[in-house]
């Protein structure tokens, strides 16, 4: 039993993640009272800065790039959204796309264009000792790259931040009023520039995690719709970095599941166990499975300036 | 939405006109510098982009106006929902369930005489009413639960895309079973091609009789007005118009949808023959931006999503005779939106913080 078990919940923290790294990125922007649809251009940005960072001065680099390629993107964001008060949406959906194209166009240029396999270093795996020694468990939680630890350690920071801190708390005031916020003295305007940053930062992460501690290359929109995942995982998490993890570890069994599914040569469709989490964030928002409520002010325009 | 155009009558064309060729000629040296800085041949290059697009008739009908007709489509769908207020990011899924609900019908139906032709209306019928199904998934999820649709719309794509998965790889598979496609339809269930103009066929024909009806409805009729005051100003629509809001919102979602679903079953019918997962490459996407460039007027998406054909064609023939990568043109794109939203909110300089609350309320448009 041990022996199936293992490896399905390995399989699982490797999906989850990124996953995980990118949506509470984005619960930080929606707590804030928006929505970055760009998070999946901050991901691909920062897969694709970790492969110019890695290749050039190896795997701590490669997360620096990648870390700066996703706050350069989320840049963009803020400054067309908070500073310009253009649509956040729209502006979202273009940077996603500007940074489809800017890779695919960067990475043939840069790299050539047969658009061989590519190789960067890869991270090591660091094995906690003690808890890696676990049975069943030990290694697929403790022997881990260094980022994954990075993930378990964001979650619980997150919680006791916005929970607990006076900047947690301006945050959310942000979220669910801005007005009062603003009128209490909040700088709204700063506050939201520095949640999109540091989703931004998280995102690139988690693209650079997809390069540098998995797939050991950069392929072009290798970010394969992540962005859009943890926007769903942030619904799905209602709004909590405790939900968000839970969220993120479920797509991850989800996906796990299904591979593992195909390979016992099981008949169901596999679809059927990447669809449903889609499907229950759905119920999610809809209510029907709990209460999930929203920052009061997502999905309505900035107020004016 | 402050998106839309600042009038809908011909007043100021002179104006708008030299502000389009303003506006290619800049389009037309940020390609030069793209291509200047990734050190590729600029003059080789848009002489492809040239040929390859609008250079010749064989190019302009197979390549150019075949790609037109999904992006006519879905870029109408786009514009109709956004001028109704309605974020609809899902025009990709709703293609995909167009081309499924299509694909579905073109398989079962009788494809031989005289039953041809009703089979090819009844699978673009099922493509229009799967594709409006699934945006009124969404459109449900808002009225009654309160869902953003920016979310649904986007989860909704990703389980269209499963769902196509499953279908080709399950109840609509061909029966070799050795790819994840359906069968081709039949001869006689293909959109016929028009005469003399290479591979394009009747899709053209509908998909821009049915975006000029649709730009006739928005600007001249009472349920055309309605969409648009409810767009622009719901709370205002419902107090002072009198005009029900919900209504108004869910069938312009689900008009959005059928169109974007028509996309796929045109699509299907009138290009790839048969259904598989990517069918489409990305046109419910593109659709926002040839919906923005086109002032979200049904009208003006005509020459958008022209123009964004033009280039995506292009693109192929720089790949294969230059060498510039075709992701060029998903940057171009980007940097079409941004330029649009850009000059928007410059244009429209935002009130004063200090502006009292309800003034800066009433004049700040769209609340939810």
């Amino acid at each position: 039993m041990s022996d199936d078990v293992a490896p399905l919940l390995a399989a699982t923290i490797r999906t989850a993640v990124p996953l995980g790294l990118a949506a509470l990125g984005e619960l930080l922007v929606e707590r804030a009272g928006l929505i970055n649809i760009g998070l999946e251009g901050a991901i691909l940005a920062g897969a694709f800065g970790a492969l110019v960072g890695a290749s050039a001065a190896g795997v701590a680099a490669g997360f620096a790039t990648s870390l700066a390629a996703g706050v350069l993107v989320a840049a963009l964001f803020a400054l067309c959204v908070i500073r310009l008060r253009t649509d956040q949406i729209i502006t979202g959906t273009a940077l996603t796309l500007l940074v489809m194209g800017a890779t695919g166009t960067l990475y043939r240029t840069m790299f050539g264009s047969a658009g061989a396999a590519l190789e960067t270093p890869t991270s090591g795996v660091l094995a906690i000792p003690g808890l890696s020694a676990l049975p069943v468990v030990g290694s697929a939680l403790f022997a881990q790259p260094p980022v994954t630890y990075l993930a378990y350690l964001i979650a619980p920071a997150l919680a006791w931040w916005l929970s607990r801190t006076h900047a947690g708390l301006a945050l959310r005031a942000i979220g669910e009023r801005p007005e009062a916020a603003a009128a209490a003295g909040i700088a709204v305007d700063r506050v939201r520039t520095l949640a999109i940053l540091a989703g931004g930062a998280l995102g690139g992460i988690a693209g650079g995690t997809l390069v540098l501690a998995q797939a050991g290359t950069f392929a072009e929109g290798m970010s394969a719709g992540r962005g859009f995942i943890a926007i769903a995982i942030v619904v799905l998490g209602r709004w909590t970095p405790w939900g968000v993890a839970g969220g993120a570890l479920l797509f991850g069994a989800a996906s796990a599941l299904q591979y593992a599914f195909q390979a016992m040569g099981w008949r169901a469709p596999y679809q059927l166990f990447l669809v449903a989490p889609y499907l229950l964030t759905l119920a999610v928002l809809a209510g029907a499975v709990g209460r999930a409520r929203a920052p009061d002010a997502l999905g309505r325009p900035l107020e004016p300036r | 939405m402050s998106l839309a155009s600042d009038t809908l009558s011909s007043h100021g064309l002179t104006r708008r006109l030299l502000l389009a060729l303003a506006a290619g000629a800049a389009l037309i040296l940020v390609v030069a510098a793209l291509l200047f800085a990734g050190g590729y041949p600029v003059g080789r290059a848009f002489a492809a982009l040239w040929s390859g697009s609008v250079g010749t008739w064989y190019a302009f009908t197979s390549a150019t106006l075949v790609r037109a007709i999904p992006l006519l489509l879905t870029g109408g769908a786009v514009a109709i929902a956004f001028r109704a207020g309605v974020f609809n990011i899902g025009a990709e899924g709703q293609l995909l369930a167009g081309a499924a609900g299509a694909a579905a019908v073109a398989l079962a139906a009788p494809g031989q005489g005289v039953l041809a032709g009703f089979s090819i209306l009844l699978a673009l019928v099922a493509a229009a009413a799967a594709g409006g199904a699934w945006a009124g998934i969404a459109a449900l999820l808002r009225l009654r639960f309160g869902v953003l649709e920016v979310i649904s719309t986007i989860m909704l794509n990703f389980v269209a895309l499963y769902a196509v998965s499953y279908l080709v790889r399950g109840p609509l598979q061909e029966p070799t079973h050795a790819y994840p496609q359906t069968v081709a339809i039949a001869e006689a269930l293909r959109l016929p091609r028009l005469p003399g103009a290479g591979r394009l066929h009747v899709g053209i024909v509908i998909a821009v009789a049915l975006i000029v009806a649709a730009g006739w409805v928005l600007r001249r009729t009472a349920s055309g007005f309605r969409v648009r005051v409810v767009g622009d100003n719901p709370a205002a629509a419902s107090s002072a118009g009198e005009i029900d809001v919900a209504a108004t919102t869910a069938r312009a979602f689900l008009v959005s949808g059928a169109l974007a679903g028509l996309a796929g079953g045109v699509e299907l019918l009138g290009v790839t023959f048969a259904l598989y997962e990517n069918i489409s490459p990305g046109y419910g996407y593109t659709a926002i931006a040839v919906a923005l460039l086109g002032g979200l007027d049904p009208w003006r998406v005509l020459p958008a999503a022209l123009l964004f054909a033009a280039l995506q064609a292009g693109a192929g023939a720089m790949q294969r005779d230059a060498g510039v990568p075709a992701s060029l043109v998903s940057m171009i794109e980007a940097l079409v939106i941004l330029a649009v939203i850009v000059l928007q909110a410059v244009r429209h300089r935002p009130m004063p913080a200090s502006a009292p609350g309800a003034a800066r309320d009433m004049l700040a448009g769209p609340p939810a």
